[in-house]
């Protein structure tokens, strides 16, 4: 596997090749398996995004609690916002979709993490929607995507418990902006920016899920992951250069984590968890929860 | 995978089905002992019924995991758990599990890394590293010279490749743990000529249970 993205991007450029065909290859290597196998177990992750996409979007699921479901359906019957209509509201629909899934403890594929599982589908999905872009070039992203996951897991963390949210929506929406550079045709180096620019929108972010339940605030900050990710694609692709390398981004993104005091790291101590609402809010559902034999 | 936590449900899950794999099947009564977040947030995330699934051999992709708890009271099964400190050092989401079926009792300590990764760091007492992404065999054996030549010899008649090895025993002359990650599935029949050498005391396989 690649420790750095920069060693990946130089040989992808060496060979002119995309980054997801040097992913595929070293994926294959690890595994020993043809790269044809890798693509298909990529295939099926694909499907389960697309059906928890539309699962979530039928808008009729609950969280355990009931503190989260139903907002992305909004997404779609809501009235309109100032960007309805273009792909940016779709992304957010799908986002937030996925993640009531996964809260109402759904199928999901972890991309990277169960928490932060709706940004990557919801970016991909909906862009390639919006682009008319085919399943292959979708399962080539995907590719890309784990890629730069495994870089963070290597240099960094993707654990809420270990280093934030910005372990977690904030990696996936690294992920999710450089791969979906790749499938816009982007090249390696604009991917490379592309994941700098949306990992240092997300540097500090704290995992601070009320009674530590992954459904408040975390269906909505898929939604803001995914923005963000919205945001450093749009501007990797105008040509906007970041100067830190994604790399040492990724690697202060850990740094962050380690010093972060522990009711920042998923624990329910501090942050959104320890206001006087969210206090309030956990100790009736986790009651209602119990009550229920949940 | 099953929602909500990678960290606390699949990596949970995950860490049952390798606990699960100690005493050879669905083990009739454990004791759960969870640390750090895993304790404080767990009960939310679906750790509880995460680990009882992964120890009644449920993959984390399983919806029944939804319904362990149900599963397990209508089993008859008799799981505990406790909420427990392991001081600093342990990771944030540690669990402790003790567990029986038929006469064999075990006890593994391990902990969930996030995105659904694990890490075994403790196997009857012995400290060991084993992160499941590999099969592997784990064994005790008395330390006798040319113990491991001899594991080897086994797994090379088998056709099997050795990814790592590891030893660690906790004196000189005292019992000696093995850790060995194969990159195929070991079969029954290796197993038991393991098993079948006189100086080795127990033999187990640990199944890969990475994605």
């Amino acid at each position: 596997m690649y420790r750095s993205l920069a060693t990946a991007i130089q040989d992808a450029e060496a060979r002119g090749v995309t980054l997801s065909t040097v992913a595929l290859e070293v994926e294959a290597k690890d595994q020993g398996r043809p790269v044809s196998e890798i693509r298909d177990a990529l295939r099926r992750a694909l499907v389960v995004m697309r059906e928890a996409v539309d699962r979530g979007l039928v808008g009729d699921l609950m969280s355990s609690s009931g503190l989260v479901g139903g907002d992305a359906a909004k997404m779609r019957t809501g009235p309109d916002g100032p960007l309805s209509g273009t792909p940016f509201r779709d992304v957010l629909a799908r986002a937030l979709a996925v993640q009531e899934v996964n809260a109402a403890m759904g199928v999901i594929v972890a991309a990277p993490t169960a928490g932060g599982a709706g940004v990557l589908p919801g970016v991909l999905t909906g862009l390639a929607k919006a682009r008319g872009i085919d399943d292959e070039r979708l399962v080539d992203a995907l590719a890309t995507a784990g890629l730069i996951g495994a870089v963070v897991a290597d240099r960094a963390s993707l654990s809420g418990a270990e280093g934030g949210c910005q372990a977690e929506t904030g990696a996936a929406a690294g992920m999710a902006a450089g791969a979906a550079v790749e499938m816009l045709g982007g090249t390696p180096r604009q991917v490379g920016h592309a994941t700098a620019l949306a990992q240092q929108g997300t540097l500090g972010l704290v995992c601070d899920p009320l009674g530590g339940l992954v459904e408040l605030p975390c269906v909505f900050r898929n939604a803001t992951g995914a923005a963000i990710a919205l945001a450093a694609i749009e501007m990797a692709m105008a040509g906007i250069e970041f100067a830190i390398p994604a790399d040492e981004v990724i690697d202060t993104m850990g740094e962050i984590g380690a010093s972060m005091d522990v009711r920042y790291r998923e624990t329910a101590g501090g942050g959104l968890a320890a206001t006087p609402t969210g206090r309030r809010l956990a100790k009736e559902r986790l009651y209602d929860l119990k009550r229920a034999g949940g | 995978m099953v929602g909500p936590s990678s960290s606390h449900t699949a990596g949970a899950c995950r860490l049952g089905l390798l606990a699960r794999c100690l005493v050879g099947g669905t083990p009739e009564r454990a004791l759960i002992e969870l640390h750090g977040s895993f304790a404080r947030t767990g009960e939310g995330h679906g750790t509880d019924k995460a680990i009882v699934g992964g120890l009644m051999g449920f993959r984390p992709d399983d919806e029944r995991l939804r319904t362990a708890l149900e599963i397990m009271d209508r089993e008859g099964l008799d799981y505990k758990f406790e909420k427990t400190t392991l001081g600093d050092d342990a990771h944030p989401n540690t669990v402790r599990i003790t567990l029986e079926r038929g006469g064999r009792k075990s006890q593994m300590l391990g902990a969930s890394l996030g995105a659904g990764r694990v890490l075994v760091t403790e196997i009857d007492g012995y400290p060991v590293e084993v992160p499941g992404n590999s099969d592997t065999i784990v064994l005790v054996a008395e330390d006798v010279k040319g113990s491991v030549a001899r594991i080897a010899g086994l797994l090379a008649d088998a056709q099997l490749n050795i990814a790592t090895l590891k030893l660690t025993r906790k004196e000189r002359g005292g019992d000696a743990f093995m850790v060995i990650e194969v990159d195929e599935r070991p079969n029954e029949e290796v197993r038991d000529a393991i098993r079948a050498l006189s100086w080795v005391k127990w033999a187990f396989r640990l199944d890969k249970v990475s994605a």
